[in-house]
């Protein structure tokens, strides 16, 4: 699986409540979230963000709530992947869960702008930047499995109950 | 040679297990809430067309986050996952007013030592405090968990803070645990499990390790744990719940160790708006403040209230000071009326909430303006967190958070304690 995309880039320890606040949280209509994605760092990041767009962060990427609504809101707002020196744990399994690839990337933060454009082979496991090529953590088999059914759901009703 | 959560885990499956396995493993306890309960429910009937679950009985509904609800929507929200709850034969629902669930869940009964428990909230890692594996996870792991009772774990590494000497007066676990997270940084146990160990330990009862634990996912930690003491037996005893895991982390089995001298903390607080940016009062002392928040599942127990009435009986709340005070749950609050506590917060001035989250997630009951500065002693400081993206939050004791409400400024708590 190859993603190829333009950067966004972002600092350590973004946390889940500038992600999306609590207070957008209580609805089912899931077209909210995107709305409101990244509103507490950059208000107008969901205007500006295109489809196939790659978000690259620091240390700690989606830190603090279990809110699966920042992942959601991620991956609703067309982002194609997020590529962070590390995640917190809980967005890490959320946005795995939900089939938005969340990259471990050790050295991304240094080697990319704002706008630039980055190709993440998942099975060579590099991310190409125009600063070189890095190394990305390999997912164990089963996480590449969830990520191929596009997320736990599918994954839970075809592999584990053979739907 | 083996770790506390190493032999959790162990145990469970009946196999040696070392820290970076990834497992499959039998989950003991989960428990969602109102606010995560909604995505969980349709996830698991709408999605995965679940309807029926194989362990109703290991499975606990707490309403906390909109205690009541503030509005129609999440009113609407609430029955979903009541209706739910009754059909998939969940057998424990605390439904509103009964408090927070990392509260309510072990004052219940539900937790044991050396449990595998899951909780759709970030904060299930509090209950590490008697020495379960804790840890919280989203809505779509919580579906799959219910759906099989099983969830898979990357066995987490074990980072010990040891501490030793004790705390001085007017210093309370918030101090210690900001202090620790100053030092660690909102990272530094990223991926583990956040172990207190020591001598110190001994003398922290079992609020004060809810405390320290809670806030073990604000370093990042998966889970926090502290080894059994006679306190936690006891306490879990009261409850019905017996313990047959007492084990702890083999000497030189933790991934590093970080030591920690308690007489050098100093009344804390995490500044604006990291939780890891961490100062002594003395730095911060004179701020002005327009609330106080006292509660939340780090710091609303009935150790929290005490302290809080102790400093603010016979004093006032200072003009243009709103301080918002929510017991953790129905027990506290019951248990601070027998005190007097309640009358003597009264008395001072304070707003008495539903037991529940409060403020602390920016929903209702205290939420914050553009500019406006918050005490609060709860556990995240972020941009937006209490209300506007602009109002500034400071996280303390509720010692701290007392005396800054009586000085409607922020005050070392120690000039007000006998």
């Amino acid at each position: 699986m190859k993603i190829r995309g333009k950067v966004w880039k972002f600092g350590d320890d973004v946390n889940t409540d500038v992600i999306i606040p609590a207070r957008y949280l209580r609805t089912f209509d899931s077209s909210v979230w995107p709305q409101h994605v990244m509103e507490g760092i950059d208000p107008e990041f969901s205007k500006k963000v295109q489809p196939g767009d790659i978000i690259v962060a620091g240390r700690n990427f989606g830190c603090g709530s279990s809110r699966e609504q920042a992942a959601l809101a991620i991956k609703l707002a067309g982002i194609a992947a997020v590529v962070a020196e590390s995640f917190g744990w809980i967005f890490f399994r959320n946005a795995i869960n939900n089939g938005l690839p969340a990259v471990e990337c050790p050295g991304i933060s240094k080697a990319v702008e704002t706008g630039d454009l980055i190709e993440i082979d998942l099975e060579k496991g590099v991310v190409s930047t125009p600063r070189g090529i890095l190394q990305i953590k390999p997912y164990p088999v089963f996480m590449r499995e969830i990520l191929a059914h596009g997320g736990l759901v599918e994954y839970f009703k075809r592999k584990i109950r053979g739907d | 040679m083996s770790t506390a959560v190493e032999k959790i885990f162990a145990r469970t499956l009946g196999r040696r297990v070392e820290a970076g396995d990834f497992v499959e493993a039998p989950v003991d306890l989960m428990y969602f809430h109102d606010g995560t309960g909604p995505l969980v429910l349709k996830h698991l009937v709408e999605e995965m067309e679940v309807t029926s679950i194989p362990h109703p009985e290991r499975t606990v509904i707490v309403f906390d986050h909109s205690a009541p609800p503030h509005n129609d929507q999440v009113a609407d929200l609430q029955r979903y996952v009541r209706k739910w709850a009754s059909k998939l034969r969940i057998k424990y629902l605390y439904d509103l007013g009964e408090g927070i669930c990392h509260q309510v869940v072990p004052e219940k009964g539900h937790v044991k030592p050396g449990q595998i428990i899951i909780g759709a909230d970030s904060h299930t890692c509090t209950l590490g405090a008697f020495a379960a594996f804790a840890t919280g996870i989203g809505a779509t792991d919580m579906s799959y968990a219910l759906a099989t009772s099983t969830l898979w774990f990357k066995v987490p590494e074990t980072l010990q803070v040891k501490m030793k000497g004790s705390l001085s007066r007017g210093v309370y676990s918030k101090d210690l645990i900001l202090y620790i997270a100053g030092r660690l940084s909102a990272s530094g146990a990223l991926g583990k499990t956040l172990e207190f160990s020591g001598p110190a330990l001994a003398s922290f009862s079992v609020a004060d390790r809810m405390t320290l634990c809670n806030m073990a996912v604000e370093l990042g930690a998966i889970s926090g744990f502290c080894p059994v003491n006679e306190d936690v037996l006891k306490f879990l005893r009261s409850r019905g719940a017996h313990a047959d895991f007492t084990s702890s982390t083999d000497e030189g089995a933790a991934d590093e160790v970080v030591e920690v001298d308690c007489s050098e903390v100093e009344p804390m607080v995490a500044a604006p708006s990291t939780v890891d940016n961490v100062k002594p009062v003395a730095d911060v002392e004179g701020t002005p403040v327009d609330e106080v928040f006292i509660g939340s599942c780090t710091n609303g127990r009935i150790e929290d209230l005490r302290v809080a009435a102790a400093i603010l009986k016979e004093r006032r709340v200072a003009e243009g000071v709103r301080l918002v005070v929510v017991p953790a749950s129905r027990e506290v609050y019951l248990q601070a009326l027998r005190e007097g506590i309640i009358e003597e917060l009264l008395k001072a001035g304070a707003m008495i909430g539903v037991p529940g989250c409060g403020p602390c997630l920016g929903l209702h009951m205290g939420v914050l303006a553009d500019g406006e500065v918050a005490v609060s002693t709860a556990n995240r400081n972020f941009v937006g967190r209490m209300g506007s993206k602009k109002a500034r939050i400071y996280l303390a004791s509720p010692a701290t958070a007392a005396a800054s409400a009586v000085e409607g400024r922020i005050a070392d708590p120690r000039r007000y304690l006998p």
